[in-house]
């Protein structure tokens, strides 16, 4: 093989080979070879770069494009739902406080309110059992000054009567009577107590 | 094996092992001239053809909502696009040579699948011209990326003079680089790729001659042999379609990883 290479180096080696063709002809590119490789890569490569790849880098980029439009206006969407979430969480709480207010605000009132009316209640019970207080008082007077009299009266005519004698100074029968009288309550109100409070 | 050679050199029916003249067929037009015309030259038409009316009509259909012809098309641009492209150079600079790599990638990849097309039966990358054309067409990209990029002094410095290395490393590493952007870079894609292609023929060539001389030519004791040779070509045949989509991935991976290369600042 090398001896071969060696003896058909030069130009009736060329010639032998277009007869014959050895083993390094494999790798030595004959001129036509080389003129149509070229010539069939140049057509290849124009119309790869003119008529292939621009359309299908367009429709490439269209679709990244729309895909990427699409991601972005589901982003936006997806934070317009959350915006609009979060508002109506918002909301909610705010009514639940402003609820809760409102329920204290009248739990507080309603308090307020019995509580008045419980006071109203108690005054007025107080003034009505002070009135009746007076009035019983008044009458328990009233009762005891004509009781007072009327002692008075049967008392003179009864001693008048003992005596013997009608005691003719008024002044000095009624002196005679109160007198006796006054001793009397303070032999009464000793023992009762309770009956001090009627004058 | 005996058996085989006396027959392959008996006679026209015998076993027809294949050979590099597989790689040269005979002139059809133009014998002798730049432009000569032979099978290889019609088989990389009809793949150049059809490669372009399967794209061209898929990008003019070409809509927002793929159907399943340009789903399966998309796939192949969008494979190059983000595995190869994107992936090695960056999102900032693919759009600029997406369309070299990508051209690169397809051709690649139709031209070695015409080597498992039954009636083509040979890989258009499979002599030598196209692959060198390739790879020059790789070289002076990522000259012109770098040249572009940091002028020829900036790219010659980065890459002939590297940063960070004492001076007398210079005298060993300077010459390396310099054939490395110049020599090694080409040389070992094209002849990375041509040379799996010539392999693959071979092997596919050789499988289908054994299996047509064992099941038609050879005696009846031999037909069996001819089974395992038919298997031995729908494995090659698979294993060639991958092959194909491999050294097509290869091609246009290092073609990005060396446009990359020349791209990077300073290092």
């Amino acid at each position: 093989m090398i001896a071969a290479s060696v003896t058909t180096v030069g130009a009736p080696a060329l010639l032998a080979a277009a007869s014959e063709p050895q083993g390094r002809d494999l790798f030595i590119p004959a001129t036509y070879d080389l003129f149509w490789s070229a010539v069939v890569l140049v057509i290849i490569a124009v119309v790869f770069a003119k008529w292939v790849l621009p359309p299908f880098l367009a429709v490439l980029d269209e679709r990244t494009a729309k895909i990427e439009g699409g991601l972005e206006k589901a982003a936006k969407a997806q934070a317009a739902a959350d915006e609009a979430r979060e508002q109506g969480e918002a909301l909610l709480t705010e009514a639940r406080h402003d609820a809760a207010r409102v329920r204290d605000e009248a739990r507080q009132d309603g308090k307020a309110i019995v509580a008045e009316h419980r006071v109203k209640a108690q005054t007025e019970a107080a003034r009505i059992a002070e009135a009746a207080q007076r009035q019983i008082d008044a009458e328990r007077q009233a009762a005891a000054i004509s009781l007072r009299t009327e002692v008075g009266d049967l008392a003179t005519e009864l001693a008048s009567k003992i005596v013997g004698e009608e005691l003719a100074d008024s002044a000095v029968s009624a002196r005679v009577v109160d007198r006796f009288l006054d001793d009397l309550e303070a032999q009464q109100s000793a023992p009762v107590g309770s009956s001090g409070t009627v004058r | 094996m005996s058996v085989v050679h006396a027959s392959a050199e008996g006679g026209e029916g015998g076993f027809h092992t294949p050979s590099i003249s597989d790689f040269f067929p005979s002139a059809i037009l133009f014998e002798g001239t730049p432009f000569q015309i032979d099978r290889i030259w019609i088989i990389r038409a009809v793949i150049t053809i059809a490669l372009l009316v399967v794209f061209v009509v898929a990008a003019r259909r070409a809509s927002l909502v793929p159907g399943r012809f340009q789903s399966a098309i998309e796939y192949v641009l969008d494979f190059v696009r983000v595995q190869i492209v994107e992936e090695i150079l960056g999102k900032e600079h693919s759009r600029k040579y997406l369309s070299i790599i990508t051209t690169i990638f397809c051709s690649v990849l139709a031209f070695n699948l015409s080597g498992s097309i039954p009636g083509l039966n040979m890989a258009g990358t499979a002599r030598i011209g196209l692959p060198l054309v390739l790879a020059l067409w790789v070289m002076w990209s990522y000259w012109a990326a770098g040249i572009r990029k940091h002028g020829l002094g900036g790219y010659l410095k980065n890459n002939l003079f590297p940063s960070g290395v004492p001076w007398p490393v210079y005298i060993i590493l300077t010459p390396i680089e310099l054939l490395q952007i110049l020599l090694i870079r080409p040389a070992s894609l094209m002849i990375r790729l041509v040379a799996n292609m010539i392999a693959g023929h071979i092997m596919l060539a050789l499988c289908f001659a054994g299996t047509q001389f064992f099941i038609v030519e050879a005696g009846a004791a031999m037909k069996p042999l001819g089974v395992a040779t038919l298997g031995a070509s729908i494995f090659m045949t698979l294993f060639e379609i991958l092959v194909a989509f491999l050294q097509a991935y290869i091609f246009a991976l290092l073609a990005a990883s060396y446009i990359s290369l020349s791209l990077e600042d300073e290092h």
